[in-house]
Formats: C-alpha cells, sequence, structure tokens
C-alpha cells in the first residue's frame, strides 16, 4: 500500500479522492494541492444559484474545513504545482516546497477558453469559471445594464436565464445555428431557444464575434457586421484542459492527460480525474468528457487503482443544466445517427428526447422529466432495447417502459 | 436554527443545528453526519443521501416531488418513509425532526 498520495488540484475529483481513499481503508498521508483562496467547492452552482444570488458562498463549499482534519488530509491552498519530477517521485511547488509521492492524482481540472479578436483584453469582459470570477460580475451584474454573451452553450445560457430574471438586457451570440449544439439534439435547442426568447433575450445565431469595441472599457461587440452596444460582456465559450504539468513531465496527452479505464496514466505511479482525462469510455470511443459526473466516478476509480485494486470504469455519463424554472437533465452520449424518439409535448415544458441505437437506449435529454432521464440513463447503463412506438407512448409510464 | 437528530443504524445518535432554508443534507454534511454521503453534492442524481424519516414526523414533511421518488426507486432497501435528504429543505416547522440513516447508501 502506497504511503505518500499526492492529489493537485482541489475541486470535485480532488475532494472525491480523499473521501474513496478514506472510506477504502487507506491510513497513509494525503496532501491536496489547490491554486484557489477556497477548498473544493461546487462550479455547477456559480452560474444558477449562485450568480442569481439566492445561495450564499458558504453553501458551495464540498466539505467543512473539519472534514479534512478528520481525514487527515493535508490542504494547500493559494499554491500551484510548478513541475513534477516523476523520477524523483516528486513535485515542486511555486512557494519552494517539493513534496515527495507514492501515487500522484493529477485533478487540475480546466481553465477557460479565451478569444483573441480585436479587442478582447478590455475592461468589462468576463468569464465565468471560478468564485472570484462570479463575484466580480456580481458588482456588475444590474438590472438594466446590457449584456453581451457570447456562446450559447450551458455557460452562456444560464447567465443568460438569471440576467433575464434579473432585469439586465440579455444578448447571446452563438456561432453555430442553434442553441447549446455540442450537447442537445435539434428538438431540444429549439426548445430552449423559444424560452429565452420569451424571456426577452435576444438571440442571434450563426453569429460570430469579430471585435470588442471601446476606448477604455467595452462599449460594444462587432458580430455578424454589425456592433451591438455593451456595458458588460460574458465570454462562455467552453474550456481548455490543465494538462501542462502532464505534459511537462513527459505523460501522453492530446486535448487532456490520456488515462486507461482505472484512471492510471502511462505512469502506474501516476492516475487522473475529472475534467483534466481523456479516456476510452463505455462505448469504446476516446473521449473528454466535462462533468461532475466523471470527476466523482473517475476519482473513485482512481482511489481503488491507487490502492491496487483497479475496477474498470464504465458509469454512464450524466449532465445538467438549469434555465428559468427549467431542468435540463441528460444521460449518456448521443451520436448524429441515433434515431430520436420524442416523449411528450414540447409546449407543456415536460418532455424527453430519447436516442435509440441499434434499438438500445443509447441517450436521453430530460427537460423537467425526472422518470424519463432517471429511468433513461438506468436502461442506457443495462443496454435495454425499447420499441420507439412504446417509448414516445406517454400513457405507458416509464416504470411500465423499463419492465420491458 | 432547527435541531435535527440523525441516528444511526448502532443506535448513535447526532443532533445538528441546521440553518433554514439550508436542505437537511447539507446540514448533515457539515456536521460530519456518518452515513450521508451525498456523492452529487444535492443534484438528486446519486440517493446517497437516502434517510428514514421518524414516523411521527413522516406526515409533517412536504410530499415527494417526482425527481425524488423516482430517484428513491432506485435506492437500496428504500421504506414508505424513505427520502432523500438533499430535498428536504430546513423549515421552523422541523426543530425536533429525527431522521435515521440506513446502513448502507449503495
Amino acid at each position: 500500500m502506497p504511503e505518500q498520495i499526492v492529489i493537485i488540484g482541489a475541486g470535485q475529483a480532488g475532494v472525491q479522492a480523499v473521501q474513496s481513499l478514506r472510506a477504502e481503508g487507506y491510513t497513509g498521508a494525503i496532501t491536496m494541492i489547490g491554486d484557489e483562496a477556497y477548498p473544493p467547492y461546487q462550479r455547477p452552482p456559480l452560474s444558477k444559484a449562485y450568480l442569481l444570488g439566492s445561495f450564499a458562498r458558504e453553501r458551495l463549499f464540498l466539505k467543512p474545513d473539519a472534514f479534512y482534519r478528520e481525514a487527515g488530509c493535508e490542504l494547500i491552498l493559494n499554491t500551484a504545482v510548478t513541475a513534477i519530477d516523476r523520477a524523483a517521485k516528486k513535485v515542486a511547488l511555486n512557494d519552494g516546497r517539493t513534496l515527495a509521492y507514492d501515487k500522484l492524482l493529477l485533478a487540475t481540472g480546466t481553465r477557460v477558453r479565451k478569444l483573441s479578436c480585436p479587442g478582447a483584453g478590455l475592461p468589462g469582459i468576463h468569464h465565468l469559471r471560478d468564485i472570484a470570477d462570479v463575484d466580480g460580475l456580481q458588482d456588475v451584474f444590474k438590472a438594466g445594464t446590457r449584456i453581451a454573451i457570447v456562446g450559447g452553450g450551458y455557460i452562456g445560457l444560464e447567465v443568460a436565464a438569471v440576467g433575464a430574471k434579473r432585469g439586465l438586457d440579455v444578448t447571446v451570440f452563438e456561432t453555430a445555428d442553434r442553441l447549446m449544439a455540442r450537447a442537445v439534439s435539434k428538438p431540444v435547442s429549439e426548445f430552449f431557444a423559444d424560452e429565452h426568447a420569451k424571456a426577452g433575450v435576444k438571440l442571434n445565431l450563426s453569429t460570430s464575434v469579430e471585435a470588442f469595441e471601446g476606448k477604455e472599457k467595452i462599449e460594444g461587440i462587432r458580430a455578424g457586421g454589425k456592433v451591438c452596444p455593451a456595458d458588460l460582456v460574458l465570454v462562455g465559450i467552453g474550456v481548455v484542459p490543465n494538462d501542462m504539468l502532464a505534459r511537462e513531465s513527459g505523460l501522453p496527452f492530446q486535448d487532456g492527460i490520456i488515462v486507461d479505464q482505472n484512471a492510471m496514466t502511462a505512469d502506474p505511479s501516476v492516475f487522473a480525474a475529472g475534467d483534466c482525462t481523456r479516456h476510452v469510455g463505455r462505448e469504446g470511443v476516446e473521449i473528454r468528457l466535462e462533468c461532475v459526473q466523471n470527476a466523482i466516478d473517475q476519482a473513485k476509480h482512481a482511489a481503488l487503482a491507487m490502492l491496487g485494486r483497479p475496477k474498470t470504469y464504465s458509469e454512464v455519463p450524466w449532465f445538467w443544466s438549469d434555465q428559468y424554472d427549467l431542468k435540463l437533465q441528460i444521460a449518456g452520449l448521443a451520436r448524429p445517427t441515433d434515431q430520436l424518439v420524442l416523449r411528450g409535448d414540447p409546449a407543456s415544458r415536460k418532455f424527453a428526447v430519447f436516442h435509440l441505437r441499434d434499438g438500445a437506449v443509447a441517450a436521453v435529454e430530460a427537460v423537467n422529466a425526472a422518470p424519463e432521464y432517471l429511468i433513461g440513463r438506468k436502461m442506457i447503463a443495462d443496454g435495454a432495447k425499447v420499441a420507439p412506438e412504446t417509448l414516445a407512448d406517454i400513457s405507458i409510464p416509464m416504470k411500465q417502459i423499463a419492465q420491458g | 436554527m432547527p435541531k435535527i437528530t440523525f441516528i444511526q443504524p448502532d443506535g448513535t445518535e447526532q443532533t445538528v443545528e441546521i440553518a433554514i432554508g439550508w436542505s437537511v443534507m447539507e446540514g448533515a454534511v457539515r456536521s460530519l453526519v456518518p452515513g450521508i454521503d451525498a456523492d452529487c453534492g444535492g443534484a438528486c442524481a446519486c440517493a446517497t443521501c437516502h434517510v428514514y424519516v421518524d414516523p411521527a414526523w413522516t406526515k409533517a414533511l412536504p410530499a415527494r416531488s417526482e425527481m425524488e421518488e423516482t430517484m428513491l426507486d432506485f435506492a437500496q432497501d428504500a421504506r414508505p418513509n424513505s427520502r432523500l435528504s438533499c430535498q428536504l429543505r430546513v423549515t421552523s416547522d422541523m426543530d425536533g425532526l429525527v431522521v435515521r440513516v440506513p446502513s448502507s447508501q449503495h
């Protein structure tokens, strides 16, 4: 059994690894290093309830300070790791210290992707990734303010929904021809486009941002050949994995740290979990997932593997987004070739889109439809086959459909 | 703050104060109540914050949502008094609530 485990990254995956290592009986030392000022916290509420102001900062923290004391986990915050020396099994910190490890877990997450167009450095252009970002945005997130949101994905649309609710004048710019194109099917994109339009959000699809305009601060955004005045900009165009430490230490990477199905890198002493990794998913396709589910499940598998009890990671991915009073929940990974089955009427604001592949449920997108989501998730895990006409029939409850 | 008591399978009791508006799960995690894993952090996605509500209290609590209902279908050893503690929002009426922690959340 290892005696020294070092975790780089103090987020959802890192804290899950601490919890799982102790639950699995590991008694050695654990050190977790984070470059933010805070112990591990939930990121999903940042663009939702926390921005809305209905969720105190204290509630974001995944564990109380006492958890780390009782778990014997030394938490080093406000500190970055500058290098990994895999030959010597040591990591160097930016405060000059070096820490030895038997097993190392990289749970370094992601950072926001930035635009490089003219004016991208103007004050008033925000991103949303951590507590400090939202606290900075909060100061200027006021009723009547004109906010231009670049990116019609989860982050952009969640901020749009909160903005509309708080009385901001919201305009969204999206390069693709529909919202959340990377994450959801066309019927769901169209449903959310209607909901945002009803809330007064101005949507500009198939529109790329060309430049930010302004003298000393942001005054407008040039997109699709026109200038739209803006007091404030939020850029939500995705994230890139923090894989530099792994790269520089010679570990294989490709838009993420490459790990196997036990969360192990090419070095048997180094593991990685969460958004920063790329692994071969349960469908046999290489993938980098950005979600709470992957952080939790991959960290659990990393903990087991570090203790010499590897178990193949094959959990079904799941995701969610809250916009207005709509809860969008997704399980599984869709492909463009899937057969789509609509269950329920989008006009009722409660429906689901199932993705069938070779007659089996491969993915489900559910809007305010918990049974469809939860039972769908189980059907995906089980590889359950179902007739499209049965799924589409809302007079048959999901429970009954699951029983076949 | 309302006081809520958690009883472990071995009979050990722990009473914790939870702020109004927080969930019972959040209060349990904050006070390190064993057996409330809450893997998903309150997204109603994992059923690892399952508790059994003391029979004297089942009627006093708001009904389960469809989401919670479905989630409990997947929980191990769910009973008529089962609840997901992440879905129980603490109110002043809940002062004195007693819940039992199951022997396993998985």
